[in-house]
């Protein structure tokens, strides 16, 4: 099982100038900005793309004044959201009035936070389960392209998604002992 | 509390799609653009003299030019200029 490291070591690490670290750091928290600009407050593919530039480039200028390292997620919620903000009041520019925050904003981001939370977890599994499990769910790879990349038969496919979906539950039970109670 | 059934977890796991590779690579590249990657690759792409010398030897051209020659740098100018 890999052993990963906490939010805030790894700013920490960032914050010594460890090339690395950023490119984990990236690649942690890349699909949470992306979703929050796109599915959060819909924007096009192009303004997504500006703010995830923007929010990551702030972010790396700021880190150093981060005053609490394990922040780092909401920390990046809020300058995503803002960055979003800007951007399509910057686009309603002619319309008077203030442009308020498209409606449900706030239940999204909630709801990428648990997200986050699971793939946080789907992370410490070993390697062949986190890659099934993201390639099958969060790139929506068919059983075929899955195979041929994984060298797997396409039968057996669907059963280790299924073995690798109970490893993770069965994570994410050890870290929440109330859910692992409940069943489901 | 949230239970995790398989049918939940399916769920949260397709709520999060991988941002564009494009995208996530320009944003881990931000530190090398600081230290001067893409003025580094837009010169070398413009300038024959420069592109050639730093095929020879990028350590020295880059310092020369006034660059930190990190080797992080320099594979990203090598993989930028497709050596």
């Amino acid at each position: 099982m890999p052993v990963v490291e906490t939010d805030a070591q790894l700013v920490a690490r960032c914050r010594q100038g460890d090339d690395d670290a950023w490119r984990e750091l990236v690649d942690r928290f890349s699909r949470y900005v992306y979703a929050i600009a796109v599915q959060a407050f819909r924007l096009p593919e192009a303004d997504a793309e500006d703010v995830f530039q923007e929010v990551f480039a702030r972010a790396y200028q700021n880190l150093p004044k981060l005053r609490d390292d394990s922040a780092i997620r909401p920390w990046l919620a809020q300058l995503t959201r803002r960055l979003c903000l800007d951007t399509i009041r910057a686009g309603a520019r002619e319309q008077p009035g203030e442009i308020p925050e498209p409606v449900g904003v706030d239940d999204t981001i909630a709801n990428l936070d648990e997200s986050l939370y699971v793939h946080e977890a789907l992370a410490t599994l070993p390697s062949n389960c986190r890659e099934i499990l993201d390639r099958f769910f969060a790139r929506d790879e068919s059983y075929r392209l899955i195979g041929d990349a994984l060298d797997l038969p396409a039968g057996t496919i669907a059963s280790r998604i299924s073995r690798c979906l109970v490893k993770l539950r069965t994570e994410l039970e050890g870290r929440n002992p109330v859910a692992a109670e409940s069943g489901g | 509390m949230r239970t995790y059934n398989e049918e939940t977890l399916a769920l949260l796991l397709r709520t999060l799609p991988a941002a564009p590779a494009a995208w996530v690579k320009a944003a881990q590249e931000i530190p090398l653009a600081r230290r001067g990657l893409d003025d580094i690759v837009e010169r070398a792409r413009a300038d024959r003299a420069f592109r050639e010398a730093l095929f020879m030897d990028a350590e020295n051209t880059l310092e020369g030019a006034g660059f930190e020659s990190d080797p992080a740098l320099l594979d990203a100018v090598r993989e930028h200029l497709s050596w």
